[in-house]
C-alpha cells in the first residue's frame, strides 16, 4: 500500500488508495482517516472520504502537510473488521412509494418479491456520503438489481426513499430532485442537525435493508404519501 | 439587542459567514460568503471578528430600515446604496438614524455586497455556522436555510466604534477582465495539449447559468483525455469539466463530492474576484502551484493581523 498524494487545491491534497471500487477499500480508508486525524490534529480542516479517496483540507503549510501525510500512512493496515457500525433501516417496498419496483422486477425478469429479498439480503458498506447531507452511497446490490439513473430526475423525491443507481443503493435523507430507481421507502430520519453525530450513516459503517410491512412501516412514524403531495 | 427590520429582499440577500467545516464528509457542503476578503473587510470597520456574521446582497433589491440608532459598515461591490435618498459609498461605517432606510438597490460595479453590524448579526449556529444554504435547509436567521426577506428582524449587539473608512490602497479593485489564479491540480495533464493551451491563452465568458454552487465559463470546448473518474472530494473553487468541455468553478454551496475532471482551483483571492463578476464577464486563468499560492494568502492575510 503506497498511496499517492496529489495536489487539488491551495489548502487540500488528495490521497489516492486505490484504483477501482471495492468493498474491501473501506477498511483502509478509514484506518487511514483515523491516522489522518491523529496526525493533523487542530490543523485538520476537513477530510472528505470517497470510494478510493481521501481529500485532506489543512491549516498546515502545504510542504508539511504532504509530509505530514506521507508519516501518517506508513505501514498502513486496514481497520478491524468491525469497524464502523452497522444498521438494519427499515423499507417499505411498494409502488406506490417507490415506483421502479415493478419496472427493476421487468427488466431482471424477477418478481417484486425477488428485488426485494434482493436487495435486502446483502450487507452494504457506506463508500462515501455526498449529493447531499447524509445521504450515503452504498453498494454493491446484485447485477440483478443494476440500473442506469432515470433519463430525466425527478423535480421532487421524498424523504426516506430507497433508491437504485447503476450498482449503488441509497436513500434519500430529505426532499429533493433526484434520478435514481425509487423501491421504497424507510421511516429512518437519516441526516438531523439536531442528534449528536448529524448523520445516521457514516462513511464505512454497514447498512442492511429490511423489508417492513405497511403498518410497520406506519407504526414507525412513515409518512405513506405519494410523492407529489408529500411537503 | 438592536434590530433592523427587513422591508424588502430576495432569495440572494442571505445571512453568511466563514461557513461550516469539519462536516464535509457527512455530506453537508460549506456555504459562506462568496466574497470573503470584502466580509472581512466590513466587519475590520466594526472591530468584529472578521468572519462574524454579515448580509451577503447579490445584485441588490435589499431595504432595512432601522430601530434605533445605530452604526454599520457596508463592503464589495458598488450596489448603488442609499441612506433615505443620500447615496453610501461601500467601503466604510456609517450610521444609520432610528426610522431611517438603508436601502441596496443595483449593480453599479461588483455584484456581491456585505452589510455588517456591530458585533455581527445574531442567529443561532448550525453546525457551527450561520451561513445560509438553502439546499440544504441550514442556516440563516430560522437556522432552516431561509433567505432574507420582507418582514423579517435582524438583530445585533449594537455599540457604536468609530466612522471609519477601507485605505483605498488596500481596497480590492473589480477589474474589468480579472486573471483568476488556478492552483495546478494533478488532473491537468490528463487534458489535450490543445485544451491546456486554451485554458490559459483564451477568454473565458461567465455564463448566466451560475449561482453559489458554481459559476459555468464558455469558450473553447476543452478535452479530457484521461480515465472516467470515480466521485471524489471536491475543493473550494474546483474548476472541474463536464463532458461537454465548459468547465465549472465550484463554489461555497458545491456538493461535496463528484466525479468530473478537474483542471485544479481557484485560490481564494481568485474566488473572491470572481464573485464579483456579473454573467456576460471576461476572465483569464494564470496558472500557479500550490507553494507558491499558500504563502501568497499567507501574506495577504497578513493586513488583518
Amino acid at each position: 500500500m503506497s498511496p499517492r498524494i496529489e495536489v487539488v487545491a491551495i489548502d487540500s491534497l488528495m490521497v489516492r488508495l486505490f484504483d477501482v471500487i471495492d468493498e474491501a477499500n473501506m477498511p483502509w480508508i478509514l484506518a487511514a482517516s483515523q491516522r489522518l486525524r491523529a496526525a493533523f490534529g487542530a490543523g485538520l480542516v476537513d477530510l472528505v472520504p470517497s470510494y478510493t479517496t481521501l481529500m485532506v483540507q489543512f491549516e498546515q503549510a502545504p510542504a508539511q502537510a504532504r509530509a505530514l501525510i506521507g508519516q501518517a500512512l506508513e505501514g498502513l493496515r486496514p481497520g478491524a473488521g468491525n469497524a464502523g457500525r452497522r444498521h438494519e433501516i427499515p423499507v417499505w417496498y411498494h409502488a406506490s412509494v417507490g415506483p421502479e419496483l415493478p419496472v427493476l422486477a421487468a427488466r431482471g425478469g424477477l418478481s417484486e418479491a425477488e428485488v426485494i429479498r434482493l436487495h435486502s439480503e446483502r450487507e452494504y458498506p457506506v463508500f462515501a456520503l455526498g449529493f447531499a447531507p447524509g445521504f450515503g452511497f452504498m453498494g454493491l446490490v446484485d447485477e440483478r438489481l443494476a440500473t442506469p439513473r432515470l433519463s430525466t430526475p425527478r423535480k421532487r423525491v421524498a424523504a426516506g426513499s430507497v433508491g437504485i443507481a447503476e450498482r449503488q443503493t441509497a436513500a434519500y435523507p430529505a426532499v429533493s430532485p433526484g434520478g435514481w430507481n425509487l423501491i421504497g421507502r424507510t421511516p429512518v430520519r437519516l441526516f438531523d442537525h439536531a442528534r449528536d453525530g448529524y448523520s445516521l450513516l457514516q462513511p464505512g459503517d454497514r447498512v442492511r435493508f429490511v423489508a417492513v410491512s405497511h403498518d410497520e412501516f406506519m407504526a414507525l412514524g412513515g409518512d405513506d404519501s405519494p410523492l407529489e403531495v408529500q411537503a | 439587542m438592536n434590530r433592523l427590520t427587513i422591508e424588502a429582499g430576495t432569495a440572494l440577500c442571505q445571512l453568511q459567514d466563514a461557513g461550516r467545516f469539519g462536516v464535509r464528509h457527512l455530506g453537508v457542503t460549506q456555504g459562506g460568503a462568496l466574497d470573503w476578503v470584502a466580509m472581512h473587510w466590513a466587519n475590520w470597520l466594526l472591530g468584529n471578528a472578521l468572519a462574524a456574521p454579515v448580509v451577503e446582497v447579490t445584485l441588490g433589491g435589499f431595504t432595512v430600515v432601522a430601530g434605533q440608532d445605530c452604526t454599520l459598515a457596508l463592503t464589495g461591490a458598488d450596489l448603488d446604496a442609499h441612506l433615505d435618498e443620500q447615496p453610501v459609498r461601500p467601503w466604510r461605517s456609517f450610521r444609520l438614524g432610528k426610522g431611517q432606510r438603508l436601502s441596496v438597490r443595483q449593480p453599479r460595479q461588483g455584484a456581491r455586497a456585505y452589510l455588517a453590524a456591530p458585533g455581527g448579526f445574531q442567529a443561532q449556529a448550525v453546525l457551527g455556522s450561520c451561513a445560509t444554504v438553502v439546499r440544504e435547509a441550514l442556516g440563516g436567521i430560522d437556522g432552516r436555510g431561509t433567505t432574507l426577506a420582507r418582514g423579517q428582524e435582524l438583530l445585533f449587539a449594537g455599540g457604536s466604534p468609530a466612522l471609519r473608512e477601507v485605505p483605498q490602497r488596500l481596497r480590492p479593485e473589480y477589474r474589468e477582465k480579472p486573471v483568476l489564479d488556478l492552483v495546478m491540480g494533478a488532473q491537468i495533464g490528463a487534458f489535450s495539449g490543445t485544451s491546456l493551451f486554451e485554458v490559459f491563452n483564451r477568454d473565458w465568458t461567465l455564463d448566466s447559468r451560475s449561482d453559489r454552487m458554481g459559476m459555468r465559463l464558455l469558450g473553447p470546448q476543452l478535452v479530457y483525455q484521461g480515465a472516467p473518474m470515480i466521485s471524489e472530494g471536491i475543493a473550494l473553487g474546483a474548476v472541474q469539466v463536464p463532458p461537454d468541455g465548459q468547465p465549472i468553478v465550484l463554489l461555497n454551496d458545491r456538493q461535496t463530492i463528484g466525479g468530473y475532471p478537474r483542471l485544479g482551483a481557484l485560490t481564494p483571492l481568485a474566488l473572491a474576484q470572481l464573485a464579483q463578476c456579473l454573467p456576460g464577464a471576461v476572465v483569464r486563468f494564470r496558472a500557479v502551484v500550490q507553494d507558491q499560492a499558500w504563502r501568497e494568502q499567507q501574506a495577504y492575510l497578513g493586513r488583518w493581523a
